[in-house]
């Protein structure tokens, strides 16, 4: 490819100038809850584990995940598993063809954040 | 590969702030990105004072008025006024778009104006484009055909002719790749939403006989498949197009090629 970058010339400014949108916000929350859903199979994998391991292993892992902070993670995992499965619901739409043109995928967006919200809320609520 | 900051040759300093306008009444203040390659400093944002009561309504006639009358070296391209050409596509309130037919009136606040992001900047606001337009002649953008070529013109039905609306509008003034986060990160591999549109604009024209070797040249991880539908490119695409569902339709193609 042709050399773009003669006399060291200057990378323009990107993220930092660029005006955020819904299909930009949703499409990049997809990625973050994605991998932040990681570190959440982690610890409940490690919980798992612990109770495999023994009652003084299962109490030191159960005690941490039923603390303020285990229960603040978990509600946001929650949250995150939500919006996770519809954004990916979306992205199966999406490869139907469907949906596509940028007012609908607006649309789309919107009602992914607004309903992972409400399903985590009834979640949370009702179990 | 995602790289949030920018490097330090390219990072933004304070600039001039310019002299208001004498007797103005009605002045907006417009920011200005600049990068001169002869003085060996960092870009900067410079600040300019436009009196509206005697500027055009479009962000190029402000452009134009500060280089006349303001400061004549600021730089940028600009030639048809009327969104043809495609020559003055920049950052403008935080979108990529057309100075020619983006109305200053559809800003809100100070006018804030930066080249095309992510691009290597040649002055100002004009991007180095020249991978772009090597991007866009790897996809062939042009009739290939195998059968002789008919005595008069190769005949197309309406409805295949309809197929080709919405695609063959494309200026190519390069908003929608750069406004892209995958073509930001990934856009020496990546083909990015303009070639790729171009690509299915081949793809689904009735008289070309290339679509097969054309599917084939696109089945990669990066060309086509660092597309992930964030959509910047039909939010941002000053000519009202959707390149994202163009290339939705060419993973389409793709997958129903395969079974």
């Amino acid at each position: 490819m042709a050399d773009v970058n003669r006399g060291n010339r200057p990378l323009s400014p990107h993220l930092s100038i660029y005006r955020w949108h819904i299909p930009m916000l949703t499409s990049i929350l997809t990625r973050i809850t994605g991998n932040a859903l990681i570190v959440t199979a982690i610890m409940v994998v490690w919980w798992f584990a612990a109770a495999a391991a023994g009652p003084e292993n299962f109490a030191v892992a159960d005690g941490f995940i039923r603390s303020w902070f285990g229960d603040l993670v978990l509600f946001f995992s929650v949250l995150g598993l939500w919006y996770h499965t519809l954004a990916g619901i979306r992205h199966l739409i999406w490869d139907e063809g469907k949906m596509l043109e940028l007012d609908k995928a607006e649309l789309l967006g919107q009602i992914i954040l607004i309903v992972s919200v409400l399903l985590t809320i009834f979640t949370v609520v009702v179990l | 590969m995602v790289q949030l900051k920018l490097p330090k040759n390219s990072r933004i300093t304070h600039g001039k702030t310019w002299p208001k306008p004498e007797g103005a009444k009605n002045v907006r203040k417009v920011q200005v990105y600049r990068w001169n390659p002869d003085d060996g400093k960092n870009p900067r944002v410079d600040t300019y004072f436009v009196d509206m009561d005697s500027c055009g309504p479009m962000v190029l006639d402000a452009l134009i008025k500060i280089k006349n009358e303001i400061d004549p070296t600021l730089t940028f391209r600009r030639s048809c006024r009327e969104g043809i050409c495609g020559s003055c596509a920049m950052n403008i309130d935080g979108r990529n778009t057309l100075a020619c037919t983006y109305g200053l009136d559809e800003i809100q606040g100070d006018i804030k104006i930066y080249p095309l992001p992510h691009m290597p900047v040649v002055k100002d606001l004009i991007p180095d484009l020249t991978h772009f337009y090597a991007q866009h002649a790897s996809i062939r953008p042009w009739l290939e055909t195998e059968t002789n070529t008919p005595a008069k013109e190769w005949r197309q039905s309406i409805e295949d002719r309809k197929k080709l609306d919405g695609l063959y509008e494309c200026i190519m003034c390069a908003s929608c790749s750069t406004a892209c986060p995958s073509y930001w990160w990934n856009g020496d591999r990546y083909l990015g939403p303009a070639a790729l549109l171009h690509a299915y604009r081949w793809i689904v024209d009735s008289r070309d006989e290339a679509t097969g070797e054309r599917l084939d040249d696109l089945e990669d991880e990066f060309k086509l498949y660092r597309c992930h539908t964030i959509m910047n490119c039909a939010k941002t695409c000053p000519k009202g197009l959707n390149p994202a569902k163009a290339i939705a339709s060419i993973k389409h193609m793709m997958v129903e090629r395969a079974v």
